[in-house]
């Protein structure tokens, strides 16, 4: 049978990069028993772990873009041969590029991954999301929904 | 005047940015003048966000100031409360708390190993050309971390965040059943730490010797993980209450991140798995000692860029004293030790997977949180980092800059900077006087 999974990434300690837990725990009323719903934070063995053998895994992360629009969403999505390659940002932490790249080294992408990426406005340490972001919640988890079928 | 120039590696896109940090290096006619490594936001919003709540609650808030390390928060904030409580875990609630702080320690060793550590050594960017080059052996890192997630998985309630831990023990406890799946998988594992220690003992590894007083936990007759009596190699032994006499956090200039030092010296002073294995390598059991022994590493190691071999070495200790506690393990007449509030205050300290935490509660009659104070292994090293890339950088200025930053952030990425707790290095700037 078919897996569907939904990888909620992200600290919600760190105001708006707490969306991707926040969708995970809405989706949680809403979305059918048969999709598994985690909330990860996006270290690349957990991500694979999570979405390898899945026929279809929705990724929801916060972003920092340039220029920026908070609240702004992003659909983007892959498929196991695809070539878009998401540069690591960091020297040493590792990222959803990480991820993705490994997953497709070790063959473990799921058959379709989709990202939901949020456009956040801030990251430091608190709760609570900026207005921006809180209003583009309610949205993402339709989105997500959708993809879902 | 000597030409100045400034460069500034940074970048930007799609990211998560957890933090924000910054590593800067001036030379001034062939000196190095000034490093400045700001990579830590210490936890005072989660010092601040505890106030008021109740003594129950430090344990899963606190485990989510890093991602890779939970468990050493909940684990610290649990004795520190049952100090306060004046409870203490028997056996065998208190080796299923060891068990489960093994899973910890396997987990972040390989994921810095295999992920952030070794790629370094081999002259790749990142893990995902190692992967691409030497599956097989990244399929190893990965096997270390399906393992250690089934501890986690097990006795954490999931391998991510665990939700099983509580003041006084644990929510539930497995059976002795529970465990055998667990202990196969275990020695299977064993196989593929010790080959990961073959491994990385082969590497090259730059000739540094650091000299910091060294700080870490010691129990006589087991290697330390989750408590013991802090001991340093300049002669120092006191307990977790005695922590903050001895530890002293300050503020520097340029910088919003606290350095601590050690109270009545001058020098740096460092924690993690070098100062541990030196002040406690006797206490290796068998596999782990031989391992060590095989791989070269004396009784006491001060190159920091051998830290990949020690933690190599480390997650063979953690799984066999992981596969000692299960053949040992008789469960619990119960899940927990209650733990009534108590007025007073309550010391916790164990070894995260890069050093000393050490975290301290100040309860009300009630078991209200009037005053919390956490002490990550990240921001204690920060100063022995800094004193590192001094000297390092100093005897390699012969370097171009893109190969001298390389250098340098190998040279930080050997303490392990928690990833989730320490920042990111966005911004680099090397000036050359």
């Amino acid at each position: 049978m078919s897996r569907q999974v939904v990888i909620g990434v992200g600290n919600e300690f760190r105001r708006d990069d707490g969306i991707g837990p926040e969708v995970v725990s809405r989706l949680r009323a809403q979305a059918g028993g048969q999709v598994q719903l985690l909330a990860c934070d996006g270290e690349p063995a957990r991500m694979i772990e999570a979405w390898a053998g899945a026929s279809l895994a929705v990724v929801v992360d916060a972003v920092l873009a340039s220029p920026a629009a908070p609240g702004r969403l992003h659909r983007i999505e892959l498929d196991r041969a695809d070539g878009w390659d998401i540069r690591p940002v960091s020297s040493h932490g590792l990222s959803l590029g990480d991820a993705i790249g490994l997953a497709r080294a070790l063959d473990r992408m799921p058959e379709r991954l989709i990202l939901h990426a949020v456009e956040a406005a801030d990251f430091r340490l608190g709760v609570g999301f900026t207005p921006a972001v809180a209003a583009a919640v309610a949205p993402l988890v339709a989105a997500v929904l959708r993809d879902l079928g | 005047m000597t030409h100045r120039s400034d460069r500034t590696l940074s970048a930007t896109g799609l990211a998560r940015v957890e933090g924000e940090g910054a590593m800067y290096v001036r030379v001034s006619s062939g000196l190095v003048e000034e490093v400045r490594l700001d990579i830590y936001e210490p936890p005072r919003f989660f010092e601040a966000f505890l106030v008021g709540r109740a003594y129950t609650e430090p344990p899963d808030i606190t485990s989510r100031i890093c991602g890779i390390c939970p468990v050493a928060y909940q684990t610290s904030a649990c004795q520190a409360i049952e100090a306060a409580c004046g409870i203490s875990l028997p056996e065998p609630l208190a080796g299923l708390r060891r068990l489960l702080y093994c899973g910890e320690w396997i987990s972040s060793h390989a994921l810095h190993i295999y992920m952030l550590h070794a790629p370094d050594f081999l002259g790749y960017p990142g893990a995902v050309e190692l992967a691409r080059d030497q599956r097989d052996i990244v399929e190893r890192g990965m096997s270390l971390r399906r393992a250690a997630n089934s501890i986690m998985a097990l006795l954490g309630g999931r391998p991510v965040h665990p939700v099983n831990i509580r003041v006084g023990g644990f929510y539930r406890v497995p059976t002795a059943g529970e465990l055998v799946p667990l202990a196969e998988q275990l020695r299977v594992t064993l196989d593929l730490a010790l080959d990961t220690v073959r491994w990385v003992a082969g590497f090259d590894f730059p000739d540094f010797r650091c000299d910091h007083e060294m700080l870490a936990l010691t129990e006589p007759g087991r290697y330390p993980i989750e408590r013991g009596t802090l001991v340093s190699s300049g002669g120092l032994e006191f307990t977790a209450a005695e922590f903050e006499r001895h530890v002293i956090e300050e503020q520097v200039p340029h910088s919003t991140a606290l350095h601590a030092r050690l109270a009545g010296r001058s020098g740096s002073y460092m924690t993690g798995p070098l100062a541990r294995y030196t002040l406690n390598s006797r206490w290796l059991p068998p596999a782990a000692a031989a391992a060590a022994r095989d791989a070269g590493l004396g009784a006491a190691c001060r190159n920091p860029f051998q830290s990949i071999v020690v933690r190599a070495v480390e997650t063979v200790c953690a799984i066999e004293e992981a596969l000692r506690l299960i053949e040992s393990y008789e469960p619990p007449a119960g899940p927990f030790v209650a733990a009534g509030p108590r007025e007073g205050a309550g010391h916790g300290v164990s070894e995260a997977p890069r050093g000393v935490l050490y975290h301290r509660y100040e309860l009300d009659a009630d078991g209200i949180v009037r005053s919390a104070r956490i002490v990550p292994p990240t921001s204690q090293n920060q100063a022995a980092i800094q004193d590192d890339l001094r000297g390092f950088v100093q005897d390699r200025l012969d370097l171009d800059d893109e190969r001298l930053t390389h250098e340098c952030e190998q040279a930080i990425r050997n303490y392990d900077p928690c990833i989730s707790c320490a920042a990111h290095f966005l911004n680099l700037k090397l000036d050359r006087g």
